[in-house]
């Protein structure tokens, strides 16, 4: 995959004259090339032009202009979307959350990112890189933080509105590794255990006992993953870790890593946020040198540990771990079949250990300050601080550091949003509740969520949102099991037919039952949380639905139009339809 | 009290399911004795009649024929059963889905390697029903009460789903009457 990947950053496409010759030279076949580049967003098999745009087609861009800014960019260009323009200069395309909903609409020029677009600012910007075709040159004035950094140089805002105590507080550098280095492996995660720490991706798995798994698994090598692909839609808290806190995250690596015996770590890095290679790269360097990672890290005789940035190609679906796992191995991203879980046989089919960017923070503020600090903050059963990354219609969008604990109810008054009419907990696959659940609680037992909190006002058509998050996951599911490759399709065609007021009530019974089985039967996560956003608004937005279905006796089905159906032959056949025309 | 009319109607379909109907064998007796045929290809019937208790849908529709058919078939009946594969799924006919039109009668009528069309025309009298975009499953077109699977189903499956519907008792399909292996 990096191969191709850097014939793709050369060429602008990846030539599939080029598949035989990667293939041989990966020591692979030619249809692995093939399928690398089909499944990944990022590649292409055709030519692209010099600078590629690539529009955020989020729920939440759309609701603040995307498409007038896409339509703006059309006009200037004089293509549609999915086309390169006859010179070769640019490519138009959409692509799935870039993690920018808080200063949407957002946009990707190449790895350059550009927020708070309008369409009244698209022609400076062509004009702007017709000159040099650098989209570096369009960034005037740096975002706050890490952004401003020599390496960053980009316009993205942090939007940090609330820092709590555990991870966006003032900390002293390295406490916790150095403290972790007093003890032995197992008082370590010991340590982590009694803290309760719950994995911060949304899964929630006690990030303890999966480094314990580890420790114990048979294996010469281990490694030590972290889940930097934050691609549930609206999730963008991950991002401001990455900027602000990438020591804290490494120390947390590290810490995993002299706890469970690994060697090597692995960033896994989404492609959206490549604009912070460079300098995380730069962060790992000044490490090394520092006697943080390489060999006997702090004069620790035997500890050695280093790690390595995976750049990925935008594949939503390598967020769940085997699929993260299998797109290091630079294959497709398909997810595995569990068990074995990844701490037994995961990256090589070595004991590996995956955890999110947030989870790594956590355990090393909790090596500092010890299990029973982070165990009273937030509820019994949830311990610590949640990250939260709140957008849409509020007041205040951004990240938000708070207890587990607090009520929608609380966090829509932070944001400025008290009036809101729906609240989407969790991204597309999490669910959508109405006014009378904000006093439900934010926490693993109640309402879950790896961050992604989306706010909606009476003012939205809550089923385009349904269907915007359906048209996501058809896009990114692997199309490896049936389930999930044809039960979203149909869920969404359904969907679509009772929108246009085609629908009648068993529709719905039909949604339900297609949901429920499209969950149960999938193969891996993507598939089986896809139908939530119809299941759960189907639950809690019931009225939104019923009034858009109407029963029907006749017995025909009102989404069947024979004149329509017959338009193609009457045309070829240059007659009408004898039976029906005459009606 | 007169008995209830069955009426069964192959459209886009091989009548494959209706042979099947007829490998009931000597079980058809019992059957007249259950129920008169109306509108079918057993008995020739040509439009249907009364009211019917059961209507049998082989096929999906591939023609405004088909659709005509089958919304008379929804009026008449109290039961739609779509009866195998095609009814239920478009199954071989709806092969053609994916490819336009003018392309299907292209291979069909001019290029297809075994045509022999000396004059190039398309088939186009006026009594020659127009074809659909696609071939569209029965319950697409109309509200479909049970689908039976099967390529042919079995005539032991028809016969299990039939004297179920007349009966009223719930039907019995056991494993070895829908595995098709």
């Amino acid at each position: 995959m990096d191969m191709v990947r850097e014939v793709q950053q050369e060429l602008g496409y990846v030539p599939p004259e080029y598949y035989e010759l990667i293939a041989k030279e990966a020591g692979t076949h030619r249809v692995e090339v093939e399928s690398v580049i089909s499944f990944y967003a990022f590649l292409s098999d055709r030519k692209q032009g010099k600078v590629v745009l690539r529009l955020c087609d989020d729920i939440i861009d759309r609701f603040k202009g995307a498409d007038d800014v896409a339509a703006a960019f059309e006009n200037e260009l004089g293509i549609s979307m999915g086309e390169t323009t006859e010179d070769g200069h640019f490519t138009l395309e959409w692509t799935a959350c870039i993690g920018m909903s808080d200063q949407a609409p957002a946009a990707l020029a190449n790895d350059t990112v550009l927020t708070n677009l309008t369409p009244e600012k698209v022609p400076g910007i062509i004009a702007a890189l017709r000159k040099k075709f650098d989209p570096q040159d369009l960034v005037s004035e740096c975002g706050d933080g890490g952004n401003a950094d020599p390496l960053v140089q980009a316009m993205v805002q942090n939007n940090i509105l609330e820092r709590g105590e555990v991870l966006l507080c003032d900390c002293t550098p390295e406490a916790g590794l150095k403290k972790t280095l007093e003890k032995t492996p197992q008082e370590v995660i010991a340590e982590i255990k009694e803290s309760g720490l719950q994995g911060r991706g949304g899964a929630g798995f006690l990030v303890g006992l999966k480094w314990d798994f580890t420790r114990g698994a048979a294996g010469e090598n281990k490694f030590i993953l972290c889940n930097a692909d934050e691609g549930e839609p609206g999730t963008f808290k991950d991002r401001v870790l990455l900027t602000e806190r990438p020591d804290l995250m490494i120390e947390g690596m590290t810490i995993a890593a002299y706890s469970t015996g690994a060697e090597t770590g692995i960033i896994y890095l989404r492609a959206e946020y490549a604009y912070l290679r460079a300098f995380l790269e730069e962060v790992l360097n000044r490490r090394r040198k520092a006697g943080l990672l390489g060999n006997s890290i702090s004069g620790k005789e035997g500890f050695n540990f280093d790690i390595r940035i995976q750049m990925g190609a935008g594949a939503y679906v390598c967020g769940e771990e085997s699929s993260l796992i299998s797109s290091c191995e630079g294959t497709r991203g398909d997810p595995a079949d569990r068990p074995p879980f990844p701490a037994i046989a995961g990256y090589k089919v070595s004991p590996t250990a995956v955890n999110n960017v947030e989870s790594y923070c956590c355990a090393a503020r909790i090596m500092d300050k010890g299990a029973v600090w982070f165990e009273n903050i937030g509820t019994e059963r949830s311990c610590g601080t949640k990250l939260l990354s709140v957008c849409g219609d509020c007041e205040r969008p951004g990240v938000y550091e708070v207890p587990f604990g607090i009520t929608v109810a609380e966090l829509l008054k932070k944001v400025g949003a008290e009036d809101a009419a729906a609240v989407q907990i969790a991204g597309p696959s999490g669910q959508m509740i109405d006014r009378g659940q904000y006093h439900r609680k934010i926490c693993f037992s109640d309402l879950p969520t790896g961050g992604s909190i989306m706010v909606f006002s009476a003012q939205r058509d809550l089923l385009e949102v349904v269907d915007a998050f359906m048209e996501f996951f058809i896009d990114e599911s692997c199309g490896y099991c049936v389930p999930c490759r044809v039960g979203n399709v149909l869920l969404r065609q359904r969907l679509e037919r009772i929108r246009e007021g085609k629908g009648v009530p068993e529709d719905l019974d039909y949604l339900e039952r297609l949901g429920k089985s499209t969950c149960r039967m999938s193969r891996c996560g993507l598939g089986q949380t896809s139908p939530n956003p119809i299941l759960s608004t189907l639950k809690n937005f019931r009225p939104i639905y019923n009034a858009l279905v109407r029963e029907d006796r006749s017995g025909l089905q009102k989404s069947f139009d024979v004149l329509k159906a017959v338009e193609d032959a009457s045309e070829l056949t240059g007659r009408r339809s004898v039976i029906f025309h005459a009606r | 009290m007169s008995k209830p009319k069955i009426a069964t109607t192959s459209l886009a379909g091989c009548f494959g399911c209706h042979m099947s109907l007829l490998d009931i064998d000597e079980r058809i007796l019992q059957l007249i004795e259950l129920i008169d045929f109306d509108k079918s290809p057993i008995d020739d019937i040509k439009k249907i009649e009364g009211r019917c208790a059961v209507g049998l849908i082989e096929g999906g529709c591939c023609n405004e024929e088909n659709v005509h058919v089958l919304q008379e078939f929804r009026e008449h009946c109290d039961v739609l059963v779509s009866l195998g594969d095609c009814a239920t799924m478009g199954g071989i006919p709806a092969m053609r889905n994916n490819i336009p039109l003018a392309e299907c009668f292209d291979e069909a009528y001019l290029t297809g390697i075994t045509v022999y069309n000396p004059s190039g025309q398309v088939p186009n009298d006026p009594d020659i029903p127009l074809i659909l975009d696609k071939v569209y499953p029965a319950h697409e077109v109309v509200k479909i009460d049970y689908f039976l699977p099967g390529c042919p189903p079995s005539a032991d499956a028809i016969w299990a789903a039939v004297t179920a519907l007349l009966s009223g008792k719930p039907i019995e399909l056991p494993y070895e009457l829908l595995k098709y292996d």
